[in-house]
């Protein structure tokens, strides 16, 4: 039986993500030690609230270093909202030091506010459209679908060879990543009605044998001191 | 772009789907549950659970029934009726609720709204509210169920409101509602012309014009209705289908 583990670290709701693996009759379980992630074959860093609480909350309970671990196990992973974000390098939430708040790193480059000149609200709430390119995380649905979305900053970067969801508000910004084992939605699956499901079905339905190694030697960023992640 | 939302309200009352027209009269129309679930097919973009005791018998909210919707509905859901205390509010949103909608207690304690709003966060803070026209171009906030009048004006408190922390704000006309005449659409579009917060429209849906008229003429972000839905007068997906053919966005995949 395949182990799923919800990675609880004390941000925001993360019942509706358990709710929704049960529905789809899987067992998730919320997961407080990071020596649960050894055990499990997919895990979700899901997450609602400000970065640098959470990458603290990470650092503190040791989850960021049971996470690289995991990642570098070739078992999949998905971030949901904050969680893709903590995926990133930095971000420039909640700043401390010189402006920037340094993240996971399992994909390059900043997670920034909606820039406040361009006539939309913020926070971005409400259901909205994913343009998407081939990916696993994706498989089986049509090519452009609708996601909800409750989030105030995020990736600009939509050039990002691992970006695989672009979605508009008042300009692009990368909706969702994905690469080799490691994907994440800026969006919200368990509450994106069926197509979120469906996403949520492919991830539970992926493991370690469908990434090649070659996809794994690709994460890491710069920033990680020019060592690769695995 | 974001898209404008339809959204099924359940009037609830000991556990049972009701709706009540003009706010008495109701009638039964099944288990909440199973009514989410169709309307989470339906094409729903949202849902509103409400409490409709709650507020004037002090009435906690059905909690089962929050809890049950969370396990089988995967769209974004409100629940209000009676939410009175943070407590309240921070137990709706573990057991799976996306936002809570407070009427009576914001109105006569409006901190509540910003102490809920800086812990929660805006997002999750819906304030509604219930009016009646006064006099032309004026509108009164009515509280406990559109029992008790306030003499607030509705423009002045839906303004305030969004100061003080809302993230959105349920409008209901007493006037439309439960006559399916059409949404309020003066009303609607004072409070959302001067808001920067979503409004949603709700009480009085009759017809499929009702739902543009209040996005083109009362700049509502979000429609809600009841009766209408309840009894397939009409269906979402007709009413969505309406709404895309005017060249307003929605989500069509469900």
């Amino acid at each position: 039986m395949s182990q799923i583990a919800i990675i609880d670290y004390g941000m925001g709701n993360i019942r509706s993500v358990q709710k929704a693996c049960e529905y789809l009759g899987h067992t998730a379980l919320l997961v407080h030690e990071p020596n649960a992630l050894a055990e499990a074959d997919h895990v979700i860093l899901p997450g609602v609230g400000a970065f640098a609480d959470a990458m603290a909350q990470l650092r503190q309970s040791g989850f960021d270093v049971a996470l690289r671990q995991y990642v570098c196990s070739g078992k999949p992973l998905l971030g949901i909202c904050l969680g893709m974000q903590l995926f990133f390098e930095s971000s420039t939430e909640g700043s401390l030091i010189n402006g920037i708040q340094t993240g996971l790193g399992f994909f390059p480059g900043l997670v920034s506010r909606f820039p406040a000149n361009l006539n939309v609200k913020i926070p971005h709430i409400g259901w909205n459209e994913v343009q998407t390119s081939p990916s696993k995380l994706f498989a089986g649905l049509p090519p452009k679908f609708f996601t909800y979305f409750v989030h105030a900053y995020q990736v600009s970067n939509t050039e990002l060879p691992s970006t695989i969801g672009i979605t508009h508000h008042g300009k692009p910004f990368v909706s969702a990543v994905e690469q080799g084992n490691v994907m994440a939605t800026q969006f919200h699956p368990e509450k994106s009605g069926s197509v979120g499901l469906k996403i949520l079905e492919n991830f539970l339905c992926l493991n370690a044998e469908d990434f090649t190694a070659r996809a794994k030697g690709k994460l890491g960023t710069s920033k990680t001191g020019g060592v690769p992640l695995c | 772009m974001l898209t404008k939302r339809i959204i099924p309200c359940l009037d609830i009352k000991n556990g049972r789907v009701v709706k009540g027209i003009n706010f008495v009269s109701l009638r039964d129309a099944g288990d909440p549950v199973e009514a989410a679930q169709f309307y989470n097919q339906a094409g729903a973009d949202e849902l509103m659970l409400l409490d409709i005791n709650a507020s004037h018998e002090g009435r906690s909210t059905m909690l089962d029934v929050v809890s049950r919707t969370a396990e089988q509905v995967f769209i974004p859901f409100s629940v209000g009726g009676g939410i009175s205390s943070m407590d309240e509010i921070k137990t709706l949103l573990r057991l799976g609720a996306d936002k809570v909608s407070i009427n009576t207690p914001a109105v006569r304690n409006p901190n509540f709204i910003t102490e809920a709003a800086l812990h929660f966060g805006s997002q999750c803070i819906v304030v509604a509210i219930d009016c009646k026209q006064k006099e032309p171009g004026h509108w009164e906030v009515y509280v406990n169920g559109g029992r008790v009048p306030t003499g607030k004006d509705a423009l002045e408190w839906a303004i305030e409101a969004e100061r003080l922390g809302a993230g959105e704000i349920l409008l209901t006309s007493m006037d439309a509602d439960g006559v399916g005449q059409g949404y309020d659409l003066a009303i609607t579009r004072q409070i959302s012309d001067a808001l920067r917060i979503p409004v949603i429209a709700s009480g009085g849906a009759g017809k499929l014009e009702d739902f543009s008229d209040a996005v083109i003429q009362g700049g509502a972000d979000a429609m809600l209705a009841a009766t209408l839905f309840h009894f397939r007068k009409l269906e979402i997906s007709e009413v969505k289908k309406h709404l895309a053919s005017l060249g307003i966005p929605v989500r069509m995949d469900y």
